[in-house]
């Protein structure tokens, strides 16, 4: 009778209630179904979210402005919840936000190095949300968590007054007065206790209202670690679902962005441009593997695969790759027929043409960086990741990068960061301040170089300005940081092809 | 003249006297029970037991106190340590399923070694301990004793002398032998200022320096000035000069006539240097880490490690702690007629009682290591309160009458 029309008003109620908070411990998973496509694609968003929290981590001091600003703009590109915006528009994002970490949580339990990642990141992130709240959102968020924490009465700070003073204001310049003092269990607060920042008294930690962030972040980090753990254990009944396997394993190990399969500039590129591009807009991997091929005339088959699928990724049509490769050869110790017989099927192989004419993709730095190393007598891989420091420095030094800029991109590669190594690299060639993109693939660089050498202040300019989400058709013709999302949702659908999908659930 | 008549070759003869005669098992099985408010505590307890010709063995474990009684008696192990509670019986760890076998409770214990001190000592070295430097264990047991109780809210702490060069502190708070890695590490570091074998003295102004400052500022004058002498002997003098880190040192001679404040602090740090405990974080963190248990022998020294009395802390004196040997001797001599009349009264109390564990109660009781087991059961006495409280609590859960 009345049923009917109560039932979608409860539903949505729900969902209200559900994400009435901007900010959660994601204590209880999502109970909802959801299509596969949507799995994915929140699943990506959130990891493409977390990469650059990580890059911004290493690239900025934590919490500084740029820091603060970027990652703003990331939050809001990848369509999870901020700030600012009304409570409707809200509930959608944090919906995903939801989600979207417990799908996360699926893919990065596995291996400790897989969850320290993951919980380094997330702790990250969350102290940026944490502390974009405002003091109220705060208390709310720390009662509705059951961290019941008593401030101390106002009798009790005046006699504790002079001990406060001096435990606390020394360390965190804070003045007893103006804040609450909250008293924690000092088995809460170790990270305090440790470094002799806080009143300890009978057990318990006098902490002023500023410092309860640490606290919360530990409890964050303690208790998303147990609940990774837990995660894996239930992992075999997941994995036995065929649909989320191939996806899970996906994500936790690979490049995530476009694949330059798909050429849009064909014929673009001609021959003679070669030298002067691979000078110009060449990453330094590709610019050493051109430089070894013209120098010796010859390269080995890692180096061919690896230099040869960026070419064709750049605009390279098969006639001109065969005759690229050809005119090199021939000046070495090839001679025309053995080229034609031993090598242009290799090209040809490249390009979809022979065999099971799978069309290879290019690259991406993740798979240079981690797969078949070097050996002697090979010019392939990530030379930030491969060449001997001394060498590059070298290297660097005589393509005429400044003694400053060759020392942080060093610092760089000592801390294992080598696609920042190689963004720091773009950064110092080109003579800009800031790469509006994140690295991870060479074909991604030698587009980025295009543009900056061609567009200028236009490109610059395009890629501030992106609020809007992918609802907005105007923008998407406006931005060529845009075309990605096109590309995107066809990857996606290759993938969700693949797979056997059958439904859509609401 | 008590210690030189302590042999170690005599040890296999003297050990089986001290377990069947001296040991108080009872005590001892009493603490560690923990008023058998958890389930199968002392049975899941790890022993490790290092036997004659340095054979050590770990994992044991035993069921009720007379099992300890036995196997000690058996075995006859030259030192005794102390592990973790775990999840299974130790002695049956090898049936577990691998990763199930886990520590899950253990007191938290600090080490306090004399040879960490070595180079604020000018009296004594390595393995050497005299009056004078024993006075730097002294300014550790109430430096750390204060901060435990105050600042952490334990209550019971046991002072343990080790039986050569140092202290141990176990602290039995039921709060305290639930602690993580994590906590014991926080805590130990909270309480270490001078960092042992990474000499790295950071200087954050807190209370809880101030408070181990007014400590120290008790016994430094004496110690530091008069018994070690420091700015007696040029050599002291440049050994303090060499302890101040290089840039007050720069200031105190660049500028001589330094500020008020930066002589403060220069003082202050020189007392810290000189008197504050230097702790082994290591052996405080991990929940499984094995440490010498109370009334174990040191076969070097053949001293008892007994309990200390915090009452009477400045008047210890480890060169007085019985060996093995005299309670040993002490045991077969006869006794004064008033102590025979004392005994006489207990045994008609003890009527109902094993005469065998009546002649126990009445050995020690002989001989010097009386008063340490006094002691030790006046610190049990402050526990089982706790113990009865849990209990009763307990049992109103589950509607037991």
């Amino acid at each position: 009778m009345q049923f009917p029309s109560k039932k979608p008003r409860a539903v949505t109620d729900l969902k209200a209630e559900l994400y009435s908070q901007p900010l959660q411990f994601y204590g209880q998973p999502p109970l909802e179904n959801i299509s596969l496509s949507e799995f994915e694609s929140f699943a990506v968003d959130r990891l493409k979210l977390l990469k650059t929290v990580e890059n911004l981590g290493v690239s900025y001091v934590k919490l500084s402005d740029d820091y603060l600003r970027k990652l703003d703009n990331e939050i809001r590109a990848q369509n999870f919840p901020h700030g600012a915006g009304d409570a409707k528009d809200q509930t959608e994002k944090r919906r995903k936000d939801h989600i979207s970490h417990f799908i996360l949580r699926l893919a990065y339990c596995q291996t400790e190095d897989l969850r320290r990642w993951f919980i380094q990141q997330e702790v990250d992130l969350f102290k940026y949300r944490f502390r974009e709240l405002n003091s109220g959102e705060k208390l709310e968020f720390l009662h509705k968590n059951n961290l019941q924490y008593n401030t101390i009465s106002a009798e009790e700070k005046d006699n504790l007054r002079e001990k406060l003073t001096i435990s606390s204001y020394a360390a965190s310049g804070v003045k007893v007065e103006e804040q609450d003092f909250y008293k924690v269990p000092f088995q809460d607060a170790l990270d305090l206790v440790r470094t002799r920042k806080v009143y300890l008294k009978e057990g318990y930690a006098y902490i002023p209202h500023n410092e309860i962030v640490t606290i919360v972040l530990n409890d964050f980090r303690t208790r998303l670690s147990k609940a990774l753990a837990l995660t894996a254990r239930s992992l075999p009944a997941v994995h036995s679902d065929e649909r989320l396997q191939p996806l899970l394993n996906h994500l936790s190990h690979s490049y995530l962005g476009q694949d330059y399969s798909v050429q849009k500039n064909v014929g673009k590129i001609s021959l003679e441009q070669i030298d002067s591009l691979a000078g110009k807009s060449f990453p330094l991997c590709m610019r050493q593997l051109h430089q070894a091929l013209r120098d010796q005339h010859h390269l080995r088959h890692g180096g061919r695969m690896q230099y040869g699928l960026f070419l064709k990724g750049i605009g390279l049509s098969l006639e001109q790759a065969l005759q690229f490769w050809r005119m090199e050869f021939i000046r070495g110790k090839v001679d025309a027929d053995k080229f034609d017989k031993a090598y242009a099927y290799s090209i040809r192989h490249m390009f979809g043409k022979e065999g099971k004419r799978t069309d290879y993709t290019p690259y991406s730095c993740m798979k240079v960086i981690l797969s078949n190393p070097p050996s002697q007598g090979d010019y392939h891989g990530c030379p930030f990741r491969h060449s001997d420091p001394e060498l590059l420095k070298q290297k660097l030094q005589s393509y005429k990068v400044s003694p400053s800029g060759v020392s942080q991109i060093l610092e760089l590669v000592k801390g294992m960061h080598y696609q920042l190594a190689c963004q720091k690299y773009f950064e110092l060639t080109h003579n800009v301040e800031d790469t509006a993109f994140s690295l991870s693939h060479p074909n991604q660089y030698f587009t980025e170089s295009q543009k900056v050498l061609g567009g200028g202040k236009d490109v610059k300019r395009e890629t501030d300005t992106l609020q809007r989400p992918q609802e907005n058709s105007a923008a998407r013709g406006l931005t060529a940081a845009r075309e990605p999302a096109v590309d995107e949702s066809q990857h996606l659908a290759e993938i969700t092809k693949n797979l056997e999908t059958d439904f859509q659930d609401a | 003249m008590l210690s030189s008549d302590y042999d170690p070759a005599c040890l296999p003869d003297l050990l089986p006297l001290y377990y069947r005669r001296l040991f108080p098992f009872a005590q001892y099985y009493r603490w560690l029970n923990y008023g058998g408010v958890q389930k199968s505590y002392f049975q899941n307890r790890e022993f490790s037991f290092t036997l004659k010709d340095d054979i050590y063995v770990r994992y044991q474990s035993f069921s009720s106190q007379s099992e300890l009684e036995k196997e000690m008696q058996k075995m006859n192990p030259y030192k005794i340590d102390i592990g973790a509670v775990y999840s299974h019986r130790p002695n049956q760890h090898n049936t577990v399923k691998s990763g199930s076998f886990q520590a899950l409770e253990k007191e938290l214990v600090f080490d306090i070694d004399m040879t960490d001190y070595d180079d604020v000592r000018s009296c004594c070295s390595a393995a050497d301990i005299c009056s004078k430097c024993w006075t730097l264990m002294t300014i550790a047991i109430r430096i750390l004793d204060r901060s435990l109780r105050q600042d952490f809210g334990f209550h019971h702490l046991l002072w343990v002398y080790s039986g050569r060069r140092g202290v141990h502190c176990w602290v039995c708070d039921e709060a305290a032998r639930k602690l993580s890695a994590a906590a014991r590490s926080a805590v130990a570091e909270y309480l270490s200022l001078i960092k042992v074998r990474q000499f790295h003295f950071s200087f954050n102004i807190n209370i809880f320096i101030k408070e181990s400052l007014t400590v120290v500022k008790r016994y430094f004058p004496q110690y530091a000035l008069q018994d070690q002498n420091i700015l007696g002997r040029k050599e002291s003098e440049e050994k303090v000069l060499a302890l101040v880190p290089e840039d007050i040192l720069y200031i105190f001679n660049v500028h001589r006539a330094t500020t008020a404040k930066k002589r403060q602090y220069f003082e202050k740090e020189i007392m810290l240097q000189y008197c504050y405990p230097r702790l082994d974080v290591n052996v405080s963190k991990g929940v499984n880490h094995l440490l010498k248990s109370p009334f174990s022998v040191h076969p070097k020294t053949g001293r008892i490690s007994v309990p200390i009395d915090l009452k009477d802390v400045e008047k210890f004196d480890p060169f007085a702690v019985p060996t093995i040997s005299l309670i040993c001797e002490e045991l077969d001599r006869p006794m004064a007629d008033e102590d025979e009349a004392k005994l006489e009264d207990a045994k008609g109390k003890e009527n109902e009682q094993d005469s065998t564990e009546k002649r126990k109660i009445r050995d020690y009781k002989r001989t010097s290591l009386a008063k340490y087991v006094k002691y030790f059961d006046q610190f049990l006495a402050g526990m089982t309160d706790s113990w009865k409280g849990k209990l009763l609590r307990q049992s109103d859960l589950q509607k037991e009458f």
